[in-house]
């Protein structure tokens, strides 16, 4: 933790900082046009997926794509329960079925490293999107279903309380033992076993509680979308977007994933705005770019700046 | 059928790394052979020979500019097989875009050697019997070319033990660059000859990518007897979803990739 540094003067002022965010982002909606607040929205959304997914895969090394997996499982706990339950506890249903599905992609892929893991998670969330789309064609006689819709101001609100559980899980599980398991876990698997650390319950416990957030997300964003059908709620975007912000923003710190979701939701909400057309072709850049010239991402550039040594 | 899954398979695991991008180079091979079939009247087969060689250096191309460098950043091999998968991801994204800006979304196909044959009592499309041929020639002549020339060897050496190629002189990064390439090459062929029979556009690649995988990781990486049977395994499978229930093909291909992925990760080959 470079920028934060270890006296209590310091930790006050931020925390003081994050205070006064937290204050001006909840009187917000009610004093700024609708589509800044949903803009925020969909920064709270990618933060808490970006977030979520880096407590787990940065520290370890295996890089998830079940992302969007765990999101569409959210959305479609909306479709099916919708109306039919109150709000929070269809949110809540929708983290559980995460969860469950985390746990069985854990246990599933125990065994699975690197690259292995990476593709059977991506597999996974290709096979269930897959089988969603059958299911509804053949259950429910057609593709796709309609959603009750929720107002934005509401949705507002769920959407940031569960980014601050998310970063507050994270900061959590990034200061215990399980964090300190993970890293372990990242640098040297074989030694961390032989340590003592139980490496199989640290990373499906990890994995799990990371992607019940990201259900909750998918449960909540499926009321502001209104149409879903298995192609929009498990759609590979959800997996490799959160990947990209993790990278550019900075893959070791947790203010390092915010600011590269923040930025890249901002960025892409331009993009969309300004040039529909080029939008993905410039994002694809973006990728390449980072990944060539700052895999440290831009805290990683800043911490160099501090050292005094930019230039590589 | 099957032939082009062998096909596909080569191409994708010669190289050292994870293309996710694959299919898109099987999209842009197929998209061209169609613009100079509608655009020039030029003969699919003939724009075989045209594609081929130009995929292969646009895919040498993009190896030494993305890996060369990735290379040489990347502190750790873990890193190295982490960002490679995420730059071919975005090197996906970046083909696709492109794509779709020269040639818009819609499918766009050409009819070519449409009429039947008759063979052995049974009826096929002369495009088919000319796609299955050609696949078959390709298969072959890579075939041969990865076991009786001396490049090939190298090759195959490379896949087997990297150290050891190493130890009797042959260049490694070389041998990736090349392998990458060639794979470019093959997917582009495959596109081209996809296009004879199929409709065609830039948003087909990503379900071809998969496709790839799974028989790669059927037949265990770096091994190309094994790809051959993991794409034989495939087209059979394949066959037998179209005529059950077609909707499930992509579903039971990801289930029984998962399966051995989970029960024998080193390929069905492999004891």
């Amino acid at each position: 933790m470079n920028i934060v540094g270890s006296s209590p003067k310091r930790s006050f002022a931020v925390l003081f900082f994050l205070i006064l965010i937290l204050i001006l982002l909840v009187i917000m909606p009610h004093h700024v046009a609708p589509y800044y607040t949903w803009i925020v929205t969909s920064i709270f959304m990618y933060t808490a997926l970006t977030v979520s997914w880096a407590t787990f895969s940065g520290p370890t090394g295996y890089i998830s794509l079940a992302s969007a997996g765990f999101v569409g499982a959210g959305m479609y706990v909306t479709v099916v329960l919708g109306g039919k339950l109150p709000l929070p506890l269809i949110i809540m249903f929708g983290g559980l079925t995460s969860l469950l599905l985390a746990v069985l992609v854990g246990l599933s892929s125990l065994r699975l490293k690197g690259i292995f893991f990476a593709v059977f998670t991506l597999g996974l969330s290709e096979a269930l999107k897959y089988l969603v789309s059958w299911g509804e064609f053949h259950i429910g006689g057609s593709w796709g279903t309609f959603v009750i819709p929720l107002d934005y101001i509401t949705c507002f609100y769920i959407m940031l309380i569960i980014m601050i559980m998310t970063l507050l899980t994270s900061y959590v599980i990034r200061r215990s033992k399980f964090g300190l398991g993970l890293r372990s876990i990242g640098q040297e698997e074989e030694a961390a076993n032989h340590v003592g650390i139980n490496t199989n319950a640290t990373k499906i416990i990890t994995f799990a509680i990371t992607s019940f957030w990201m259900g909750a997300v998918g449960a909540t964003m499926a009321t502001q979308l209104t149409y879903i059908n298995s192609d929009i709620a498990f759609d590979v975007l959800y997996s490799f977007t959160p990947v990209l912000m993790a990278l550019v923003g900075g893959i070791g710190q947790i203010y390092g994933w915010v600011l590269g979701s923040v930025l890249l939701t901002i960025v892409a909400e331009l993009l969309t705005t300004q040039f529909p057309y080029f939008y993905s072709l410039i994002f694809a850049v973006l990728i390449i770019s980072t990944l060539l010239f700052f895999p440290t991402g831009l805290i990683g550039i800043v911490t160099k700046w501090q050292k005094g040594n930019l230039v590589n | 059928m099957p032939y082009w899954l062998r096909v596909l398979a080569f191409s994708m695991e010669l190289p050292g790394v994870l293309n996710v991008a694959h299919g898109e180079f099987i999209m842009l091979g197929a998209m061209a052979t169609y613009s100079l079939y509608i655009a020039f009247g030029i003969n699919p087969l003939i724009s075989l020979s045209i594609c081929g060689p130009i995929l292969f250096v646009i895919g040498f191309l993009i190896h030494r500019v993305l890996f060369g460098r990735l290379r040489r950043l990347a502190t750790s091999i873990e890193m190295f097989e982490g960002n490679s998968i995420l730059v071919t991801f975005g090197l996906l994204f970046l083909i696709q875009s492109v794509a779709l800006l020269v040639w818009g979304p819609d499918l766009r196909g050409y009819s070519f050697l449409d009429s039947s044959v008759d063979l052995l009592g049974a009826k096929f499309a002369a495009n088919r019997l000319v796609a299955l041929l050609s696949a078959a020639l390709i298969a072959s002549s890579l075939y041969f070319f990865l076991v009786h020339t001396r490049i090939g060897k190298a090759i195959r050496g490379a896949a087997q033990d990297t150290t050891g190629a190493q130890v009797v002189g042959i260049n490694i990064h070389w041998m990736y660059r090349l392998c990458f390439a060639l794979g470019a090459a093959l997917a582009g062929l495959a596109g081209g000859l996809m296009s004879m029979m199929f409709p065609v556009s830039p948003v087909m690649g990503f379900p071809y990518t998969i496709i790839a995988i799974i028989v790669v990781t059927l037949g265990g990486l770096g091994d190309i007897m094994g790809s051959l049977v993991g794409g034989l395994v495939l087209g059979m499978i394949a066959s037998i979803m179209m005529y059950v229930e077609p909707s499930l093909s992509m579903l039971v291909y990801y289930l029984l990739f998962m399966f051995v992925l989970l029960v024998k990760p080193k390929g069905i080959l492999r004891k």
